[in-house]
């Protein structure tokens, strides 16, 4: 390789600033004030940061473990305990960590309350109640159905009357109702921050990409967990500008970018450096994922005057509470708006909310589109179901027939 | 042979590992198979020297050379090192330009291949990390059975029926198979059966990619006539075996070492 790639600047902030809410959280713990609440992925965490409550993420946990390769043996603490091997890796490594009091940070701050909403996948909802059992605090649940094409107006209902339960619950909890100007004032916020990642991952639809799907996969912890705070939008601005002057200088994140992947799923949280470095040999860039996509969802018809219903309908509508024609739809425009020469779908045994119909959806992009696309089975963080000889050979064996498709055109 | 200009695909699988010279025409020249052993690196030496003294040659005559295989890495003095996939697809391309699938099961993998019409790879997919549906299997249960390798193809072909082997987990069908002993089943009804099992799960991966005439089969498990017949079955469309099926994959490789030594030829023109 002659070209090194470059380290992104705002990265050193972003640790900084993730380990002092950490640091925060712990603190809080000690103190028992703020409040500390457990939420998932999807959850609507606006709420959270407009009471003041601290939100810990199980699943970032989850991920660090697996990331620092802990995951396997924390499984098999789960494992131990009856949880089965089958059930998602960052379910059981998080329980396996509480069990266990193992983890890479010293253990999550323990939750005053949790919130649980199932727009993710159908695990959560049995994960927070085994929670719930473990700690005995209260378990707030957001039920969000499942949309099979557009947003349906009863659901759109129903799941705005939840919200409105929970910001109601939170305020009792927490002994402060939630003012509604406060509330405003944190999901504008929230807009805005979605708003700047989303601005930062359409600036990869630039050849070269000015980043790597790698690269949003580690970016992506404060939109998670910090939206609606201010702190997640100074930084989302740092981080645009650094990739703006990257595009104005030409830095491209793969060096001698000739190709243009898209990711499907969760990431490989054990061997992200391993297939960066692995697609960078063929010089092939990974520049848009759904799973990034998915948290900066905004739901197309925004209510100004309904910041709830707006609510209600970016929390139902992100990709994967959607069935397969809208996901066909997403990956055929990612395709398109990110010039892109294939597709590398991860094929996660934790997951199958994400993982189901990748067979339907790889064929019809191949079909309709003439888009090759990659499998990898492996899983998000259980390392037990990854191989490297035989990850890279459908890698190189990829790369080669994109490569001849190109000497044949 | 001094002076003769050949290329050299060399396949280091797990089990076996193949070398195939071609010359500039593209004929094949000489072509070896040796067990694989634990060292890779030490086998592909030694297959090449094989292939090298069987041509009369040596490795001044040998423009080019592209590794493939498992083992492919561990190759010394290779120009490249190609994937399986596309030198499987190579090779069977040019045994038969109508190919346009291949089902190739190896030692430790089964794939299958759509090619394009002109031998490229257009889709493909490996197994997955266990050893069903791979030649692996087919050792372990000929172990269990007390029967060579060879014999198992013939042996299924004269089953009256074959007995019902329900898991392709090596580790599970392996006691199935005593089982089956323990209630008096026929060998070759039990052979049968495994050729079956071994048939559907490597259809599993056909059935992904899509199978269009014609398709070929390669790789060792190629001549096990058992597998080859479950395989048209499951399938739905007759296979074609080349005569060595084990070097379909070397072959391919020797025939990129040709683009290659032509290209470099025309660069120094």
């Amino acid at each position: 390789m002659s070209e090194k790639r470059v380290r992104i600047r705002s990265a050193e902030k972003m640790k900084e600033m993730m380990t002092l809410y950490y640091m925060t959280a712990k603190m809080a713990e000690q103190e028992k004030s703020p409040k500390i609440a457990w939420i998932t992925s999807g959850g609507p965490v606006e709420i959270l940061h407009a009471a003041g409550v601290i939100p810990i993420y199980p699943e970032n946990h989850a991920a660090m473990c697996g990331t620092v390769r802990m995951a396997d043996r924390l499984c098999g603490v789960a494992e131990d305990r009856g949880y089965s091997r089958d059930l998602c890796s960052y379910a059981r490594s998080d329980i396996g960590s509480i069990l266990s009091g193992e983890s890479p940070i010293g253990g999550s701050p323990k939750p005053d309350f949790l919130v649980c909403c199932n727009n993710i996948c159908g695990t959560v909802t049995k994960w927070y109640q085994a929670l719930q059992r473990m700690f005995n605090v209260p378990l707030i649940f957001i039920d969000a159905p499942y949309q099979y094409e557009a947003d349906r107006p009863e659901a759109l209902a129903y799941m705005k009357a939840q919200l409105e339960e929970m910001i109601q619950t939170v305020g009792e909890i927490t002994g402060k109702p939630i003012k509604p100007d406060t509330l405003t004032e944190t999901l504008l916020r929230s807009e805005e921050a979605v708003q700047l990642w989303r601005d930062i991952q359409d600036l990869l639809r630039h050849r070269p990409a000015p980043m790597n799907s790698f690269d949003t996969f580690i970016h992506l912890a404060p939109i998670v967990t910090l939206r609606g705070t201010p702190e997640c939008i100074d930084y989302y601005k740092e981080l645009k500008a650094e990739m703006e002057e990257r595009v104005r200088d030409g830095v491209a994140a793969v060096p001698g970018e000739q190709f243009r992947l898209g990711w499907d799923n969760l990431a490989i949280w054990y061997k992200v450096k391993f297939l960066a470095d692995k697609f960078a040999e063929h010089h092939a860039a990974l520049v848009v994922s759904t799973y990034t996509e998915n948290f900066c969802y905004q739901a197309p018809d925004r209510r100004e005057d309904d910041l709830l219903w707006t609510m209600a309908a970016n929390y139902l509508g992100g990709y994967i509470n959607h069935g397969l024609d809208y996901r066909e739809r997403e990956l055929t425009e990612m395709a398109e708006n990110f010039h892109l020469d294939g597709f590398v779908m991860h094929s996660n045994r934790s997951c199958r909310a994400y993982s189901f119909g990748q067979y339907e959806l790889a064929q019809s992009l191949e079909r309709k589109r003439g888009i090759p696309t990659l499998m990898i089975e492996a899983d998000q963080s259980d390392t037990r179901a990854w191989s490297d000889e035989q990850v890279a050979t459908r890698i190189d064996a990829f790369m080669e027939s994109l490569a001849a498709r190109r000497v044949a055109v | 042979m001094s002076g003769v200009l050949l290329f050299a695909g060399v396949d280091v699988g797990s089990a076996t590992t193949k070398a195939v010279l071609v010359d500039v025409e593209g004929r094949v020249v000489a072509h070896t198979v040796i067990p694989s052993g634990g060292k890779l690196a030490a086998a592909a030496t030694v297959v090449l020297e094989r292939v090298l003294g069987e041509a009369r040659v040596t490795m001044e005559n040998v423009a080019a050379l592209v590794s493939t295989g498992y083992g492919r890495e561990s190759v010394s003095g290779r120009t490249k090192a190609v994937t399986e996939i596309t030198c499987h697809a190579r090779g069977a391309h040019t045994l038969n330009p109508a190919v346009r699938s291949v089902i190739d099961i190896g030692g430790q993998d089964s794939k299958a291949i759509a090619l394009d019409e002109r031998g490229g790879v257009r889709r493909f997919e490996m197994n997955d990390k266990c050893a069903a549906g791979t030649g692996r299997f087919l050792e372990v249960m000929a172990r269990t059975l007390q029967v060579g390798l060879d014999e198992i193809g013939p042996l299924a072909l004269s089953a009256e029926s074959p007995a019902r082997i329900s898991s392709t987990c090596t580790v599970f069908a392996e006691s199935e198979v005593i089982s089956l002993l323990a209630q008096d089943e026929s060998i070759p009804s039990i052979l049968a059966g495994l050729c079956t099992a071994i048939a559907q799960r490597v259809n599993s991966l056909a059935a992904r990619v899509g199978m269009m005439p014609e398709v070929m089969m390669t790789g060792g498990v190629a001549k096990n006539v058992g597998v080859v017949r479950g395989l048209e079955q499951a399938v739905g469309l007759p296979l074609i075996t080349p005569e060595e099926p084990q070097i379909v994959g070397a072959l391919g490789a020797a025939l990129i070492a040709r683009d290659l030594g032509a290209r470099r030829q025309d660069a120094t023109a």
